[in-house]
């Protein structure tokens, strides 16, 4: 199960209470069976619930058992599972809450310039100018990269001895920097590295959004005689507040959840301190083959992401009103 | 677990049924309950076990994680087998090591994995307990197979609860790889390489008057924790103790280790902050002079042109000769339901490619037959025959199930942050240890549950 799917009934009931009142006339356009809505619903339904709620109910059951799928006993704990991970000195609470101090981290110092420099970018790329449409294609080409690729191309070149970008600076006089093996050099190079791979992708979202907001509102305050800031500020940001609180909000539980690149750049180093709880969770899981542990794990982080996806949807509703 | 949480456990798997919380999950957990049949002891009995194969034709699927220089050769022996066993045919399948110990149960249990496969000896105990492989004693006392055959360190390597898991292929011990010309460069007789702790020492501060960083310490496990590894051996140290219930590796012997390979990055004989795969990368590049690194990379290293190397013994640092390796075995998968002639077949297949091990031998390793290693078409292969020296004091990690998850949990991140210089080494190693003993508990509850 994944978590983003678990993250997602919070945004269901503010979109259908908004939608409310169209359903009376709806009904008498219809005028068909009660059952057609549902009809059309069922090929998603039918999916949903074999992919979502089958897999979620499930592992909450996986949860409450010592279950190793290959083992003949799979004994009932309870909530041992989970008690061990509040409980300070089992097995389990220690890697996995230092895993969740770096996901929180990770996802603290990588998502604020994952929804500023986007927006800059996409502001560029909105203006008239020669060549708009290579550069569009240059900010979005490596997003189209997997993150297998991603990883060794930025290991070799941040390998602190033996790499690319240390070399060069080695030219300039400049000693070396421990890239992916010392704190705080891992963060900063995990999150430059996020950044320069997905950067495009929040862009093209955030371009589609201004390409939304009609021109003549520029236009009329122009006329009014309000800057380009004023412009931005009072025409700009309301006009991409549902794109803002899209893009914030995938942002958030895309880098929550990251995995390949501590995987594969850092190998979670130094220490346990670039381990992300994706990281320790699968883990667990799949190569130490505790899934109830791995599956207790799962639902803490599915709650935390939850409760921020609750409070960031208050937010922009309340700002947005 | 502790008294305290018995409470929790008190709330039994039908009372939480009956809350209702769980109803509709219990339908679904029992409509996908049972499982294999358990019992994978002697299903291949009635054959011979494995001299001939009689049946109708049968395809076999074979896989390994042979991804690196090694794997061309399996697959000639492979393709070799099947054009000389006409009712037998078998499909190789690589996936990488990493992959191959998730890939394999699962695919076993879905009935979709592999008949006969490749594994570790120190995976053998994980996977025996997990059913996914079966026992092979009839195998081995079908084909004569002795402990006399093989060395005896390697023959034990196979053994899990009392049954044989694994026909052993070969061993992998670690060696001293050593760039020749940086080796001139720096004065040394680069016919001699460093045997000894003091010659060790003294080479390495010639190469550092010369500006070379003269070993590399990776604080990863490739190749770090292989190189902490053999130096607590030569202290006098072991991972665990004799039954595996207790880590001892912060014996004196494991901070010794260990403060000897800080002291080479302390001391500037490794650059700091080295990354994975690093000190291999630099050794390729001329830059890193001695290099522990396993016997499966000759023939990588062989293909460089530029490189002047040569392969060493692991030099005895400490008060014993002692190296670590590892050991390819040969496994029967428990592919629900068991095709008795398919399990025949395989059988004929591993012996067939055990005799045949001194092809394998050319891939990089250390035939496990005793009389394949004492032949002169080995002893010809001037590397590997070199590394065999090691033959009789090579050490295993014990083949306990979950062995691998202590590693990853407790010394494998000592071992990191010591050479990282993030913690002193004797520290390290004592939160390692009680992280360990923790962890084998855990083990025991969980295969003997």
């Amino acid at each position: 199960m994944t978590t983003q799917q678990v993250g997602q009934p919070g945004a269901a009931p503010s979109a259908a209470a908004k939608k409310a009142p169209r359903r009376q006339e709806s009904k008498d356009f219809i005028g068909a069976s009660p059952w057609t809505p549902y009809l059309f619903m069922a090929p998603y339904l039918v999916l949903f619930v074999v992919f979502v709620v089958i897999p979620v109910v499930y592992g909450l059951w996986i949860s409450l058992h010592s279950w190793d799928y290959l083992l003949p006993g799979k004994p009932w704990v309870g909530l041992e599972n989970y008690v061990n991970l509040f409980t300070p000195g089992s097995t389990t609470s220690g890697p996995f809450w230092k895993s969740m101090e770096a996901t929180g981290k990770y996802t603290l110092f990588s998502v604020p310039l994952l929804v500023v420099i986007p927006l800059l970018v996409a502001l560029v790329l909105n203006q008239q100018f020669r060549g708009r449409t290579f550069f569009r294609g240059v900010f979005f080409a490596p997003y189209v990269l997997s993150i297998a690729v991603v990883g060794i191309l930025w290991r070799f070149l941040l390998d602190p001895n033996v790499g690319l970008i240390n070399y060069y600076l080695g030219q300039l006089g400049i000693g070396t920097i421990p890239w992916i093996t010392a704190l705080p050099w891992a963060w900063i190079s995990l999150v430059g590295v996020t950044v320069w791979w997905t950067l495009g992708f929040n862009a093209v979202i955030y371009l589609a959004g201004l390409q939304d907001i009609p021109r003549d509102l520029y236009e009329a305050a122009a006329v009014d005689g309000a800057n380009a800031w004023q412009r931005f500020l009072n025409i700009t940001i309301p006009g991409l507040w549902p794109v803002l609180l899209f893009v914030v909000s995938i942002t958030i539980l895309r880098e929550a959840n990251m995995f390949g690149q501590s995987y594969i750049i850092t190998q979670g180093a130094p220490g346990e301190e670039t381990t992300t709880a994706i990281i320790y969770i699968a883990e667990t899981g799949l190569r130490q083959f505790n899934m109830g542990a791995a599956a207790a794990m799962a639902y803490v982080l599915a709650f935390f992401l939850l409760l921020i996806s609750i409070a960031n949807f208050a937010f922009f509703r309340q700002r947005g009103d | 677990m502790g008294e305290g949480r018995s409470g929790l456990r008190g709330l039994t798997r039908q009372q939480f049924l009956a809350l209702g919380a769980g109803a509709g999950a219990g339908l679904f957990v029992a409509g996908c309950g049972g499982g294999p049949q358990n019992n994978p002891a002697m299903q291949g009995a009635g054959g011979d076990g494995g001299k001939t194969y009689e049946g109708p034709k049968v395809e076999l699927a074979f896989w390994n994680g042979f991804t690196g220089g090694d794997g061309p050769y399996m697959r000639e022996l492979v393709e070799q087998f099947s054009s000389e066993n006409k009712n037998i045919n078998v499909k190789m399948n690589t996936v990488e090591w990493v992959d191959y110990y998730t890939t394999v149960p699962s695919a076993v249990r879905s009935g979709k994995g592999p008949d006969v496969g490749i594994m570790h000896s120190d995976q053998l105990g994980t996977n025996a307990a997990r059913s996914v492989i079966i026992p092979l004693d009839d195998v081995a006392g079908a084909l004569g197979l002795k402990e006399s055959d093989f060395a005896s360190l390697i023959w034990n390597a196979g053994m899990y609860n009392g049954n044989r898991y694994g026909i052993p292929l070969d061993s992998h011990p670690l060696g001293l790889y050593y760039n020749k010309a940086l080796m001139e460069k720096a004065g040394l007789d680069p016919n001699k390489p460093p045997q000894t702790g003091d010659e060790y020492e003294s080479a390495l501060s010639e190469m550092k008057s010369a500006g070379i960083q003269g070993t590399w310490v990776s604080p990863f496990p490739f190749t770090g924790t292989l190189m902490w590894e053999s130096l607590l051996w030569q202290f006098g140290g072991d991972l665990y103790d004799a039954d595996v219930s207790k880590a001892t590796f912060n014996s004196d012997a494991g901070v010794e280790a260990l403060t000897w390979l800080v002291d080479l990055v302390k001391d500037g004989h490794s650059p700091k902050d080295v990354a994975q795969d690093a000190e291999y990368v630099a050794f390729q590049n001329g830059k890193n002079a001695f290099h522990w690194n396993g016997i499966w990379q000759i023939n990588a290293f062989k293909e460089i042109e530029d490189l002047d190397w040569g392969v060493a013994p692991v030099p005895q640092i400490g008060d014993e000769k002692g190296v670590w390796s590892g050991s390819h075995n040969f496994v029967i998968m428990n592919q629900q339901p068991l095709d008795d002639n398919k399990v025949q077949a395989s059988k004929v297949f591993i012996n067939w490619i055990s005799q045949r091990s001194i092809d394998w031998a050319k891939a990089g390793q250390i035939p496990a037959r005793n009389s394949v290693r004492e032949s002169q078409e080995f002893r010809s292969l001037e590397e590997q025959s070199t590394l065999a020296e090691q033959v009789d004091y090579v050490h295993f990690v014990p083949p306990e199930p979950g062995i691998g998850d202590v590693q990853v949990g407790s010394f494998d991140l000592a071992v990191n942050e010591a050479v990282l210089l993030r913690k002193e080494p004797k520290a390290a190693l004592d939160e390692a240890v009680g992280k360990a003993d923790q962890l084998l508990q855990e083990n025991r509850e969980k295969y003997q549950a």
